[in-house]
């Protein structure tokens, strides 16, 4: 009987809606489309950004590894998803709401590097969020900070701007109550907001068929009313025309979308936590030539904008402004507990006030 | 000044804030063509339309996660979980999220958000719906819990936390919605958050209460004078911050003290009133006799047929004081 309904298509299984993941560039760099998304300047500074995201995250693991570093979680082969989220905003306006996997979209966003590391120092410094900067400090609670975006953006929208928003989370968070609460609040409210999740396959150890039996995750945006549409996640000029479009729509007043874009974690989940024993062999071989940066490389040497010497200089621009910050980092003075007593309320609560003195007294 | 019940102080000082602030709106589940299941935000809707008043969907932990971002933005939302108990559905956005933003953005971000719940039972409510979860809330850093006892409270100190910068978790007493009724002043009058206010003055023993259980106290006290027994009630009115001169003032000058606490015993929010009663010297050397507090039993909030022998009552609440005031 209950064949016989599905056969019938009594029942709506399989959304036939969902093309296959937008691309514009093939791993070996040929454009799939007739016209580039991004001039030949704005390529070269696109592949910089991802270059410096990468770059930072090897010398974090790095330097975590000799225990100047706390835990931390590198993007490592996904960068391409936050610095293409993050070109189309307008970063004087615009939010960018990270999870914990986009410092390459965060750097370019405008979150000094200097902060950055010292994030990864487990400064509360980290978290600083300096003044204009639109971004909120990143959450190690997965999908928690998927509501506030939705909040963040029907609360610009009530104030009367046309400001949007962009999350990121991972394919694991939409398996979290806070993704379904968000997206469908947001879908009703038609917040401007961008969910993108980067599906990198891998909640730590768990792949992404074990976290959903749906064909996509993008598909889950049709539930609540919210156009969703797969990209390719190592292609940069994909990743930016998708989000063009989801950015003019929000501006625009027509709401939220949902962006899957599949890629690859070509690192580790964190640095205290390798889910990669449990990648099958052979898997991350195939996702090496797939790469952002080989990518973008290979679009760039075919146009005749990349050589040796160019991709040199590059890097040891990227080395300089990480040796700067990282020196910078090391010599900022380190936060105080006592200091920490003054953030938890706009004023001390007597209580409060008390335990500070204890603090500095050695109480 | 006039007399209204707690429900009509409680929309007062919201409709009152939203005429006086266009950023402060309302949020939760049938908040606007009903009015709110008790009725809190009736006429709010009709008055500043549905962009300000807004019907969310049934789905706690996107309103107070909204509503974090929706501060961030600029709002000053005043978020309604329709019982105490459902606001676990959001414990990790108001916990991990609203109550802990200024602290790990280093100052820089903050949320003045107000969590407005029925707080407590009594009223014959389904399972799960009279809860009295402030224990829960009280231990999270960077959260204000403010329980208020009667109607004048209820709307000074509701302005007091819209314009509060931090979040707030409102409590109000769900069977004092429309039984509790008293005197308040029109207009902009509010109540400071952290004050706690001497209900009843008098020598023997202290009774330290909040929210619906304040009203319970004073029948104690009233009930302990004709025994002969002078007793000073306050109402703490605000657990976070606590009021911690008031009370030790109080049980230096009668050196005996009774808590009270609707909630279940262990891990409640009586412990953290005692222990702030004893540790600091000057007050436990005036103690007369050991604090006892007056609790639910360790039991999950019960059925309905259950609830009048679950609930702490004055017959308790006066053995509990002849005993401090006898030993």
């Amino acid at each position: 009987m209950l064949e016989q309904l599905l056969n019938a298509r009594a029942f709506v299984m399989e959304p036939s809606t969902v093309p296959p993941p937008v691309q514009h560039l093939s791993p070996e760099g040929t454009l799939l489309v007739a016209e580039p998304v991004l001039s030949d300047a704005e390529a070269l500074a696109g592949l910089r950004a991802i270059l410096l995201g990468r770059r930072f995250d090897e010398r974090c693991v790095h330097l975590q590894r000799r225990g100047l570093m706390v835990t931390l979680a590198p993007g490592i082969g996904q960068e391409a998803c936050s610095v293409g989220s993050v070109i189309p905003l307008d970063r004087t306006r615009d939010w960018f709401v990270p999870q914990y996997r986009e410092a390459a979209g965060q750097l370019l966003h405008g979150l000094p590097l200097v902060q950055a590391f010292l994030w990864h120092m487990g400064s509360p410094l980290g978290f600083f969020v300096p003044k204009h900067l639109r971004m909120l400090p990143f959450n190690a609670a997965v999908a928690g900070q998927i509501p506030h975006a939705t909040g963040l953006g029907w609360g610009l929208r009530l104030r009367g701007t046309d400001d949007v928003v962009v999350v990121h989370f991972g394919e694991g968070a939409t398996s979290q109550g806070d993704f379904h609460e968000a997206l469908n609040l947001a879908g009703v409210v038609k917040a401007p907001v961008i969910f993108f999740c980067q599906n990198n396959n891998w909640a730590i150890s768990t792949p992404r068929e074990l976290q959903t039996a749906s064909a996509t995750i993008a598909q889950k945006g049709i539930a609540y009313g919210i156009p969703g549409i797969l990209v390719d996640g190592n292609d940069l000029f994909a990743v930016v025309d998708v989000m063009r479009e989801a950015v003019a729509r929000a501006r625009r007043g027509d709401g939220p979308t949902l962006v899957e874009a599949i890629t690859y974690r070509l690192g580790m989940h964190t640095t205290a936590d390798d889910g990669a024993r449990c990648e099958p062999a052979g898997m991350r071989d195939e996702w090496r030539p797939k790469d952002p940066i080989l990518r973008l490389q290979k679009y760039l040497q075919r146009r005749g904008l990349w050589t040796e010497r160019i991709g040199e200089d590059m890097d040891r621009e990227v080395a300089a402004e990480l040796d700067a910050a990282w020196a910078e980092a090391q010599a900022t003075p380190p936060s105080t507990v006592a200091e920490s007593l003054r953030h938890v309320f706009a004023e001390m609560s007597p209580r409060l006030a008390g335990q500070c003195d204890a603090i500095e007294e050695g109480r | 000044m006039a007399e209204t019940s707690m429900v009509e102080a409680i929309r007062s000082a919201m409709a009152f804030e939203m005429a006086r602030d266009e950023r402060v709106m309302v949020l939760g589940e049938d908040v606007g063509g009903s009015g709110g299941v008790f009725r809190a935000t009736d006429g709010l809707q009709a008055r500043f339309g549905t962009g300000r008043v807004v019907d969310a969907p049934l789905s706690e932990s996107a309103i107070i996660g909204s509503a974090v971002g929706l501060a961030i933005a600029g709002m000053v939302p005043i978020a309604e979980i329709q019982f105490v108990g459902f606001t676990h559905n959001a414990f990790n956005q108001i916990v991990e999220q609203l109550a802990r933003l200024r602290y790990r953005s280093w100052g820089t971000l903050s949320a003045p958000v107000v969590v407005r719940a029925p707080f407590g039972g009594g009223v014959r409510a389904p399972e799960m719906h009279s809860d009295a979860f402030e224990a829960h809330f009280a231990h999270a850093p960077g959260l204000k819990v403010v329980a208020p006892a009667n109607p004048g409270d209820a709307r000074g100190l509701l302005l007091a936390s819209i314009r509060d910068p931090d979040p707030v978790l409102f409590l109000e007493p769900l069977r004092g919605y429309r039984l509790i009724r008293g005197e308040v002043p029109d207009g902009d009058v509010t109540v400071p958050l952290g004050k706690a206010h001497v209900v009843r003055e008098g020598r023997d023993v202290t009774l330290v209460a909040w929210s619906a259980a304040v009203d319970l106290a004073k029948q104690v006290a009233d009930e302990a004078r004709a025994k002969g027994i002078a007793v000073e009630v306050i109402d703490l009115r605000t657990l976070v911050p606590m009021d911690e001169d008031a009370v030790r003032a109080s049980v230096r000058k009668t050196g005996r003290c009774v808590v009270l606490q609707e909630a279940s015993q262990t891990g409640g929010f009586a412990a953290e009133v005692i222990a702030t009663i004893q540790e600091d010297p000057e007050t436990f050397y005036s103690l007369k006799a050991p604090i006892a507090r007056v609790c639910g039993p360790d039991t999950p909030y019960p059925v309905q047929m259950l609830e009048e022998g679950y609930l702490i009552n004055t017959h308790r609440v006066l053995a509990a004081v002849t005993r401090s005031a006898e030993s």
